[in-house]
């Protein structure tokens, strides 16, 4: 039995970015249909590491970063859940005086984008956080960044979404998307049949297969970070700690569980199962060590990865089709995306109505991978 | 041909005699076990030092029991003995392997996992308290230790555990409050018939019975847990309801409950092997047929870490997971021992249903658990915390309820707290249990400290 529907606009891709803007569409009273082919915020936007930081940004990404920002502190207003978001402060560790430097210099780059940064010199650093290791050198505070549960968020959006209208489809994988006159035709394997005057592709780490059959090619590849959730411990951090290169990072939730990652897991796209590696683990566990020495005899309890789509540049895809009129993206958003969710959400909602957004992102064209 | 030596994972009897059958065909096997010392749970040894004679550890089950040790102790120089080691994650050909605050890699190519069982329970409220146990972590008590829970224990719940433990309990001189069976007096008449089919295995259930009733010690069926009451931060009473529905209170200074067992599967999660619902022991499996084969090849699987059959069973399936292992190498096993060792299976599985039937997994009590009852201990999740979770988050799986309610997050990974958990949720959304779907299992299979050395 097919089940036909038709709405204003067609999201494919339940994470945090597509469950928001069906959200923002349904506060402006566009018809709205989502597609999610397993449960939304099951991928990347559900098993990352819960980071919700602006520091360290590309600068391209800050004010899409600073409007999100200004929504996570809003998120019981606005999903009717805080998702255990909390400021709690960032620091990006420098391990060497080149690393310091570095933060120094994007201390005064991001200033134009409102981004307060403090620098924190060895005895700041020491005083402040007097269970640190040798390894830190220094460090930049960002204290209106902080972490939240990525578990609770696309979910909440999509509660959201759901009570403000919205038709959010779970377990519904799109099997057949195309073009139908000016509008976009697209069936489920669960037998709904769609029509839509607006395509939202927010499919994450297979965006680009959507992109693709509309004749536009990006070369999204996937990762999967490998993460680690240690056993309840009194609570004695509260920043977020990140390092100077990056791929290594630590926080703790106020419950005590010390959440870590750093390294790569294994990511499997076509079987959507990603796996965790115990080397990388252990390897991470050695760099906590390091910074954290009192998390030595501290129990590892969970690990776990999820794909996430990655492009050449780090930056994602988010704007018109270049192809293809009615049709929006926004994908790759190449392992920093859950803190931009929320407002890709907002941004997007205004393309589709309005034709325009008022957050710049002419630097995530997708035009600039067409050869 | 590849040489590298087949793994087992697990000592107990299913491991054993894998791995014997393995070293007569001269292969020389891996063999990791948690434990410092063969035997398993079931069969587990005295420390060294201990001199308990084997009639008194094990009852009527010594003969078995000392069989299995001097088989495994006769492996020494022709299996790769590592005990006291975890295995704590596998994947593509890899284990990792904690043992002295180290962890190695080893490769693998074809792996008998035989991890075994452990206590199936049901919370109640006051189930944390101190002074309560398993029934087999009491059994450990007395097996392992030579000490007892109290100086007067309830034994609740139901499974052939319940009357095993307080049996051997009474024997060694234990104070026994009274053994309260969850299970209805007409269930396991019902269940007779096919009972005796067991032989001798029913005739042991009848005589711990009688002799526990011969000591004087209330033995009561159909009752429902009502709640644990504390004195001195210890438990020191038991409040039930009989089978009448009238509430009783039983003074104690321990309690050891359980309702049957769980087979340990997050090894075979990890292998990526395919799971089913058993509808019979009422748990997510891992697929395998009565040679042990999986649908993942180089992995079999034996003993009660497949499915709940008993020591009985899982000597015999784990002499046929190696039979299947060698068939697989190339080697000629021949016809006959399959046969006879699958035909002998068949005769054991036949008697399960029954035995099943007398001692249902009480369903209902955690279905009905109270909203207050604590259902996570490693989160401090309550059962009504996590219906709410279900209900107004609209988590219809498994998966998606432990996310929003942390429920099975914590240091057990849902080991503990999964079985009823799975029935609360199921019972919450009107669903049936297998519906809900179960517990992915993740890496470390059990917690592994920080500062693992390489």
């Amino acid at each position: 039995m097919t089940e036909h529907v038709a709405a204003d606009v067609a999201i494919i891709g339940g994470g945090t970015a597509g469950c928001s803007t069906a959200l923002h569409l349904r506060w402006r009273g566009a018809t709205v249909i989502l597609l999610e082919r397993g449960l939304c915020g099951g991928q990347a936007s559900g098993v990352n590491y819960g980071g919700v930081r602006q520091q360290g940004r590309e600068l391209a990404e800050l004010p899409l970063a600073r409007r999100s920002r200004a929504m996570w502190g809003r998120l019981a207003e606005i999903v009717g859940s805080d998702c255990e978001f909390v400021a709690s402060g960032h620091v990006k560790l420098a391990r060497s005086d080149a690393d310091m430097a570095e933060l120094e210099a994007y201390r005064e780059a991001a200033r134009p984008y409102g981004l307060e940064l403090e620098l924190l010199g060895r005895n700041d650093l020491r005083t402040r956080y007097p269970f640190l290791g040798d390894a830190a050198v220094g460090g930049s505070l960002c204290a209106d960044d902080g972490q939240a549960n990525p578990r609770l968020v696309a979910p909440a959006f999509a509660r959201a979404a759901r009570a403000a209208g919205a038709d959010i489809r779970e377990h519904a994988p799109v099997t057949m998307i195309e073009r139908d006159g000016a509008r976009f035709r697209l069936r489920t394997a669960s037998g709904v049949e769609v029509s839509a005057a607006t395509l939202v592709n927010v499919a994450g780490a297979w965006g680009h297969e959507i992109a693709a059959r509309f004749g536009e090619r990006v070369p999204q590849d996937v990762i999967a970070p490998n993460m680690c959730v240690t056993e309840p411990v009194p609570y004695f951090m509260r920043p977020n700690f990140g390092v100077c290169g990056g791929g290594f990072y630590v926080r703790q939730i106020p419950r005590g569980n010390v959440i870590f990652g750093g390294g790569r897991g294994v990511a499997d796209r076509e079987r959507l199962r990603a796996y965790p590696v115990a080397t990388t683990t252990l390897d991470a566990s050695r760099q906590t060590i390091a910074l954290v020495p009192r998390l030595r005899h501290t129990q590892i309890i969970r690990t776990w990865t999820g794909i996430e789509g990655i492009l050449p540049d780090a930056i994602p895809v988010i704007g018109p089709s270049r192809t293809t009129p009615g049709l929006i993206h926004a994908f790759g958003c190449s392992g920093h995306g859950f803190q931009l969710g929320p407002a890709i959400g907002a941004v997007l909602s205004e393309l589709i109505l309005d034709g325009a957004t008022p957050t710049p992102i002419a630097a995530f064209d997708i035009g600039r991978f067409a050869a | 041909m590849d040489d590298r030596p087949p793994i087992v994972i697990g000592a107990g009897p299913a491991g054993t005699r894998a791995a014997a059958t393995l070293a007569a065909a001269r292969l020389v096997p891996i063999v990791l076990d948690e434990a410092p010392a063969s035997g398993g749970q079931i069969y587990r040894r005295a420390p060294a030092g201990f001199t308990r004679p084997y009639r008194a550890l094990y009852g009527f089950d010594a003969a078995k029991a000392r069989r299995l040790h001097t088989v495994f102790d006769g492996l020494a120089g022709s299996i790769d003995y590592r005990p006291d080691t975890l295995v704590w994650d596998m994947r593509h050909g890899a284990l990792h392997c904690l043992c002295g605050g180290r962890s190695r890699e080893v490769p693998y190519r074809d792996i008998i996992l035989a991890p075994g069982a452990r206590d199936r329970i049901i919370p109640f409220p006051g189930w944390t308290l101190p002074g309560i146990y398993t029934l087999g972590g009491a059994q450990i008590a007395l097996k392992y230790q030579g000490c007892a829970i109290g100086r007067r224990v309830v034994f609740m719940g139901t499974g052939p555990l319940l009357y095993l433990v307080a049996y051997q309990y009474a024997k060694a001189g234990g104070g026994i409050a009274a053994v309260l069976d969850t299970t209805p007096f007409a269930a396991k008449r019902r269940a007779v018939p096919g009972l005796l089919r067991g032989g001798s295995t029913f005739a042991k259930g009848l005589w711990y019975v009688a002799a526990l009733r011969a000591r004087g010690i209330t033995v009561a069926n159909g009752i429902r847990p009502v709640a644990a009451e504390e004195k001195d931060a210890a438990v020191s009473a038991l409040l039930y309801r009989d089978a009448a529905g009238t509430q009783r209170r039983l003074a104690c200074d321990a309690v050891a409950f359980g309702f049957g067992l769980s087979s340990e599967t997050q090894l075979a999660d990890l292998a990526e092997i395919p799971f089913a619902f058993d509808p019979v022991q009422q748990q997510f499996l891992p697929e395998h047929d009565i040679t042990g084969r999986t649908p993942v090849r180089g992995v079999y699987l034996a003993g009660d870490g497949s499915g709940i059959a008993g020591a009985v069973a899982a000597e015999l399936c784990g002499e046929r997971a190696a039979l299947a292992l060698l068939e697989d190498r190339g080697h000629e096993v021949g016809k006959p021992r399959p046969a006879e060792l699958e035909r002998a299976l068949r005769r054991i599985a036949a008697f399960r249903v029954p035995l099943e039937a007398a001692f249902p997994f009480p369903a209902d009590i955690a279905a009905g658990m109270p909203d207050e009852t604590l259902l996570c201990r490693c989160e401090g999740v309550t059962a009504g915390e996590f219906r709410r979770a279900a209900r107004t988050l609209e988590a219809d799986e498994i998966n998606r309820a432990k996310a929003f309610s942390r429920c099975g997050m914590g240091r057990c990974q849902g080991r503990v707290c999964g079985p009823a958990a799975a029935v609360v949720l199921a019972a919450a959304l009107n669903l049936p249990t297998e519906r809900i779907g179960r517990l992915r299992g993740q890496p470390p299979v059990k917690p592994i400290p920080m500062a693992v050395a390489t």
